[in-house]
Parts: structure tokens; C-alpha cells; sequence
């Protein structure tokens, strides 16, 4: 089956269908939360979600890289990355529903 | 390349699902904690179903999630050298978006 892509409706579709809020309401909290997100992480906190990851800020110094194109180096400055850890939780959750599927269909 | 804990900007400060949820309440208080909690359980549980389907989630601004596969292989164990069979396994991802980046770089 094709991959399909979700975006923030249908985050808010399910906010909207677990608490009794208005559609306009449950995507501004989809946003707000993100939000809250976003903002603890640019203070430079990392964010634990039970059960599904964390994201963490990681600072990463100068270094010279290499255009590949054309071999030309070109320094690279110091910056702020942000790395995503999936729990272990999620990890089985997706590798169970997609790498179990064959056994699930006919051989 | 090995990550330190110094690498991390403040190791110690930390936002737990249950501190980001008392947050919201606080900004919002015309809703119960409760539903604050099952609002922000919702929406981690919808991007858990979605990666679990195989699907992308896409959330500009904040960054996207995508499941990638890897093809089984021939592994090794590497205390004893013995070769043994890795099955093909699906691992999620993330993608920090445009913005995040910027914002997380901004006064550098």
C-alpha cells in the first residue's frame, strides 16, 4: 500500500474525537502543543514523551566540510541539532505491524 | 562519532510528557488536566498509529516522521565473529523541520 502522509488535520480529527471540543479548538491545541515543544526544546531542554521518544538539543562545533560537487572545502559553523529517539515502545509497535506483515499474508 | 553527555546543551534540564501537560493546563485554564493529558496522549498516539500503518507525518514547522526499512542481513556477532541472520526490520525517524532548525540556531 502506498505511504500515506499525515499532517495536522488529522492530528486535530483526533484530538477532536477523544475530548469534547470544537474543531477550531482542538487544532489550536494540536499547535499549542507543538508549541510547548518547540519551546522547551529551544531553551535547550530536552523533551521525554513515555512511551513514544524523547528529543534532545545537541551542539555540534565547527568542522570543515566538502562541497561534493566540486571538492571545494567550506567550513561549517558551530550549531544546534536536534536528535529524535524513538522509545523502545514505538520501535516494536512499528517493526511488529510492518516487518510481521508477510507472515501475515500468504507466503 | 560517540555523543557526550556534554554535547547536550543542559543535561539536566528536563520536559517530561507530565510537566508538558501542566503546562498546557496552565496556559489553559478553561480545560481540566485530564483532558490536557488525553489531548496530548491522542496526538502521540496518532503519530505512533500512523509510523505504525508504514505512513509519513508531516508537521511543518516542527518536522516530520517517517518509518525507514532496513533489508535483512548477514550480521556478526562481534565478541565471538559468528555470522548470524539480522531480519529486515522497519525503524522510525525524524526529520527536524525548516524552522525548528532555525529557531533552535537563532543569536548563534
Amino acid at each position: 500500500m502506498a505511504v500515506q502522509t499525515v499532517t495536522r488535520a488529522q492530528l486535530s480529527e483526533a484530538v477532536y474525537q477523544e475530548v469534547g471540543l470544537s474543531r477550531n479548538e482542538s487544532a489550536e491545541l494540536v499547535e499549542t502543543v507543538l508549541e510547548e515543544i518547540c519551546k522547551a526544546l529551544v531553551r535547550g531542554e530536552m523533551v521525554k514523551i513515555s512511551s513514544f521518544g524523547s528529543f534532545a538539543v545537541r551542539r555540534k562545533g565547527r568542522r570543515i566540510g566538502r562541497n561534493p560537487k566540486t571538492g571545494q572545502e567550506v567550513p561549517i559553523s558551530p550549531r544546534r541539532v536536534l536528535v529524535f529517539r524513538a522509545s523502545h515502545l514505538l520501535k516494536d509497535q512499528i517493526d511488529a505491524a510492518l516487518s510481521g506483515r508477510k507472515e501475515a499474508g500468504p507466503a | 562519532m560517540v555523543w557526550q553527555a556534554s554535547d547536550c546543551l543542559d543535561t539536566r534540564a528536563t520536559m517530561t510528557k507530565s510537566e508538558l501537560i501542566q503546562q498546557l493546563a496552565e496556559n489553559n485554564p478553561h480545560l481540566y488536566q485530564r483532558d490536557v493529558e488525553r489531548i496530548v496522549t491522542a496526538i502521540f498516539d496518532e503519530i505512533g498509529a500512523a509510523l505504525a500503518r508504514g505512513d509519513r507525518v508531516e508537521l511543518r514547522g516542527f518536522g516530520a516522521f517517517s518509518v525507514k526499512r532496513r533489508d535483512a542481513r548477514a550480521g556478526r556477532n562481534p565478541r565471538t565473529g559468528d555470522s548470524v541472520d539480522v531480519e529486515e526490520k522497519h525503524i522510525p525517524f525524524f526529520k527536524t523541520g525548516k524552522q525548528l532548525r532555525e529557531r533552535l540556531n537563532e543569536g548563534l
